[in-house]
């Protein structure tokens, strides 16, 4: 059924749909409105044999999931930034005692210095913990991708990220088509575990795994993660088929089968780059766009198939990584090996920045002359950034960058005389 | 449900005694640990030192829980030594279902379990978390706070021997005043751990005011067995705190075990008692009393207040703690 | 067409909503609409401002507004504050919150070159007190932005009203809404005999 509404509360029904049997919630902007969308949606009685649990800590809330699932129930949270660090031990747990926990990451910037708006640094930052981690470029797209999820989940006993930027997705009202209940249960079965705690077949979960067999245990969880790159575009079809739409896959492309330059990117910040794509195309300009969704596994053959025709990418992150640069730059670089490809990373919207139209078409313009920088980051504010860099190296003083900036614009903070 | 726990043969090394149970009882007061058919949940062949009191301590526990609860117990273990020595994998003692996540979750794992079996309808299986102190009074305390507020229902038990004992004795917020640990040496001029520190986590369980707190020994079998069985006869949250002598990590001779966590009791250090909602309701009363100097000269942990020039101050502090727990728990009949 | 509306106000007058109300409306017309924020942990009385995208299509775009085909201000003390009027075209609409007129808010002067039926001050806070009780221009704003701009019907607005308030408070912005769009047309008529 069609609906104009938040993002979050879009999300909260369709996660609903999926009948999860025991939803942790602790609270962090920016996802604070699923958790809440689906408090609401259980205490009601909309919901029935769900246990919603208000925990006392992130931390709490991915262990409350892992024992929920490893008991045979359908388990659900949301977190972001430094919600998903203060879990990270858990988050690394979960996967390697294969449980098919789905999470909602409210994709938020993570501290310090604390920013509540959007960047992918959190996730990211869990990328090698063994979740399958897919993004969405709207919120149709994070409603499909949740149903999608779970069933992912549960075929690969493997817990999956689903990465919705915060704000821009989560508290934007749009058009959402949120499907039937009869619809999700015919896409979703029931959750049949492959491993459960049960008095009638007891079995010890968690065990501690030596030098003798740790390699393997390992080796073989990358290889399940690495089937997810067949399961996901399975997955997307019979979604297809079933919905009627598009949602999920590996990646998608946009105007890139004759294009000379293709723009990377993840999320939402794709809608405005096929704006401007389409802008520049009516121009004549051979350029097109390609969003990653499965980021975990990363789809390393199917980017090359799908870039290796272009002579440049411009890849457009909203992560970085300090000390050498962008995160999702340098897995592309995997792919990109056989090719002559030159490719530009471009810094662009940490801490939620506004990513504009006429920034991105002042950028792709450059990049069609090949007139960027290796490394770029989009709409610097260079004055600030070059008298502090001067300052320090005058005076190399240690400490927050953020008040060592204001500390140079001679608003300290106040003294009491 | 049938019980599908194999029968153990129970080897009885000290038969002719009274150590296990009791043959002038009558069969249903005896423990559960004479019982042939008892579960050993926790089976033999874990990798415990010897004379480990947590072992002890696991076995008797989970065995009278599985009593109670008609065999249908799942536990959650917090990482330390009950969890490492039980399940070297392959191998595994544990004859029930059982799950180890991580050192400070012990009780949210266990929420979840019991969240799952709610849903699912299964009212019949009941849940416990199990940790050491390190993992139940440090880094689990904050989910162990969570589970207890929120009333979830989970017997949580405490082994506590007083240290992080896996990693190599190091200090707890369990560890009592003197005490010498590898994070606290027996060395200057304050030797051990600092007195005026610590959690007492059984007083801040019942601060939660859950329906029932209890703290016990592996001295006292039947005691234990009493209140394991009374805390599975309840419902939400419960929490039991058991203290087992480690030979290792308080240097003392493996066969002294069972009679260090006797003199514990005797001494006045370790108070047994119960609380139901945030308050005692039963405590048990010192039959002999000791002096803690006899209880204290069996630990090397102790060892510096001994010898040439004897910490008597240090010793009298210790008394004045166990005189202090006495006086308020009523640990004598006659006060 | 894109459409783009700016709204402006303080935090605690229902900008957000206002935002939020309109893009339903928009989808009760079959068309596509997005509405969002300009996020922040604002307290109440901070300036804030919420978007509205209303198109025919798909709308792909994420950016702020920055040039709005409509602006609409919740509360004028806001007018020599903050940069409202940035990026405005003169052929744009706007709408402010006020008993005065443009020139009595004194950017008279600023808005010489825009269409004068374009332009259009409406007590909605006044409304607001009379419909329902509370000082909320919101829904009586957006009842105007109906008559003004005529990129969504007044009725839209009401179902959206409808849709989001319970019934007995839902009424009551019914009627301002009602009476905003009657007074904006009324304004709208007068400025272009002028």
């Amino acid at each position: 059924m069609l609906k104009q509404t938040e993002g979050s509360h879009a999300m909260a029904e369709a996660i609903a749909l999926c009948r999860p049997e025991v939803i942790c919630a602790y609270p962090i902007t920016p996802q604070t409105h699923i958790v809440e969308g689906l408090g609401e949606i259980v205490k009601s009685g909309q919901l029935t044999n769900c246990e919603y649990i208000n925990v006392e800590s992130e931390f709490a809330a991915l262990s409350v999931a892992i024992g929920a699932s490893a008991a045979g129930a359908r388990t659900y949270t949301a977190t972001a930034s430094q919600g998903l660090l203060f879990m990270a031990e858990a988050v690394y747990n979960a996967a390697g005692l294969g449980l098919p926990i789905v999470m909602t990451i409210g994709n938020r910037a993570i501290g310090a210095p604390i920013n509540i708006w959007n960047d992918h640094t959190d996730s990211m930052s869990m990328r090698d913990a063994g979740w399958i981690q897919i993004y969405a470029e709207n919120n149709q797209e994070a409603v499909d991708l949740h149903i999608q999820a779970f069933r992912l989940a549960e075929e690969l006993s493997m817990p999956v990220m689903v990465c919705v930027d915060g704000f821009i997705l989560t508290h934007a009202y749009e058009r959402v088509d949120i499907p039937s209940q009869e619809q999700v249960d015919a896409f979703l079965p029931k959750f049949e575990p492959r491993q459960i705690l049960d008095p009638s077949d007891p079995v010890s979960i968690g065990a501690m795994v030596g030098p003798d067999a740790f390699m393997e245990v390992r080796y073989l969880a990358h290889q399940k993660q690495m089937r997810a790159l067949e399961l996901l575009p399975q997955l997307s079809a019979e979604f297809k088929e079933k919905f009627g739409r598009e949602a999920g896959g590996l990646l998608k492309t946009y105007r890139t089968e004759d294009a000379t330059t293709i723009v990377v990117a993840l999320g939402s910040v794709i809608g405005t780059i096929k704006d401007v794509v389409d802008d520049m195309r009516a121009q004549g300009e051979k350029i097109g766009a390609l969003s990653i969704c499965s980021f975990r596994p990363f789809p390393t053959k199917e980017l090359h198939d799908a870039l290796a025709h272009a002579d440049r990418i411009v890849v457009l992150e909203k992560s970085l990584s300090l000390g050498i640069g962008g995160v999702v730059s340098h897995d592309l670089h995997m792919a990109l090996a056989g090719t002559s490809l030159k490719a530009y990373t471009v810094i662009a919207g940490l801490g939620g920045r506004s990513i504009t139209k006429a920034s991105l078409r002042a950028l792709f313009d450059k990049a069609q002359k090949d007139a960027l920088e290796p490394l770029t980051f989009l709409d610097l504010n260079t004055t600030v950034v070059d008298r502090e860099l001067e300052r320090e190296k005058a005076l190399r003083r240690s400490g927050p960058t953020a008040e060592n900036i204001l500390k140079q614009l001679g608003t300290v903070a106040a003294t009491v005389r | 449900m049938d019980n599908k726990s194999v029968k153990q043969p129970v080897k009885f090394y000290q038969t002719g005694t009274f150590t296990v149970g009791n043959r002038l009882l009558a069969p249903d007061e005896r423990s559960v640990q004479a019982n042939m058919t008892r579960t050993n949940s926790l089976n033999s062949g874990h990798r415990a030192c010897q004379g480990c009191g947590e072992a002890l301590g696991a076995r008797y526990a989970i065995d009278a829980a599985m009593r109670a609860a008609n065999n249908q117990v799942i536990a959650a273990n917090a990482t330390g030594c009950l969890e490492v020595f039980s399940t070297p994998y392959p191998e595994t003692s544990w004859q029930i279902p059982w799950i180890h996540s991580l050192f400070g979750n012990a009780a949210a794992v266990a929420t979840g379990v019991a969240a799952a079996l709610k849903v699912k309808g299964r009212k019949e299986v009941r849940v416990i978390a199990q940790g050491g102190d390190g993992g139940t009074t440090d880094i689990g305390f904050g989910c162990l706070s969570g589970m207890f507020e929120r009333n979830d229902d989970v017997l949580y038990i405490c082994y506590d021997n007083q240290a992080y004992m896996n990693t190599g004795v190091q200090r707890s917020s369990a560890t009592p005043g003197a005490a010498r640990t590898a994070t606290t040496m027996a060395v200057g001029e304050d030797p051990g751990a600092p007195f005026g520190q610590g959690k007492n986590v059984p007083l801040i369980a019942m601060a939660h005011e859950i329906p029932y707190v209890a703290t016990a020994s592996v001295a006292y079998l039947h005691d234990l067995e009493t209140k394991v069985t009374k805390a599975m006869s309840m419902r939400g949250a419960r929490y039991i705190h058991i203290l087992v002598p480690c030979p290792l990590g308080w240097g003392a001779a493996s066969q002294d075990t069972i009679k260090l966590a006797r003199l514990a009791v005797e001494t006045g250090l370790f108070p047994l008692f119960e609380a139901e909602h945030g308050e005692v309701v039963s405590s048990y009363k010192i039959r002999r009393r000791e002096p803690v100097e006899e209880y204290l000269k069996m630990q090397k942990r102790f060892a510096h207040l001994f010898g040439k020039q004897p910490a008597v101050e240090t010793i009298a502090r210790i008394q004045g703690i166990a005189d202090k727990n006495i006086r308020k728990f009523g640990l004598l009949s006659l006060s | 067409m894109l459409f783009q509306v700016r709204i402006h106000g303080r935090g605690g007058q229902g900008v957000v909503s206002a935002a939020e109300m309109l893009s339903v409306a928009a989808f009760l017309e079959n068309k596509h609409a997005q509405a969002f924020p300009s996020f922040g942990s604002e307290r109440m009385g901070a300036p804030v401002m919420a978007f509205c995208r209303i198109d025919d299509k798909e709308i792909r775009l994420r950016e702020p507004v920055m040039h709005p085909d409509a602006l609409i201000i919740q509360d004028p003390t806001l007018l020599h504050q903050v940069d409202l009027f940035s990026g405005v075209a003169p052929d744009g609409y706007i709408l402010i919150n006020s008993t005065r007129n443009f020139d009595e808010l004194g950017i008279g002067e600023f808005v010489k070159g825009y269409r004068p039926e374009r332009l259009c001050t409406v007590p909605a806070t006044e409304l607001a007190m009379k419909h329902v009780g509370r000082p909320l221009p919101n829904v009586a704003l957006l009842g105007g932005f109906a008559a003004i701009s005529g990129i969504v019907q007044l009725d839209s607005v009401i179902a959206a009203i409808r849709d989001k308030f319970p019934p007995k408070i839902a009424e009551g912005n019914v009627a301002a809404a009602r009476e905003a769009y009657a007074f904006v047309l009324e304004e709208m008529k007068e400025a272009s005999h002028a």
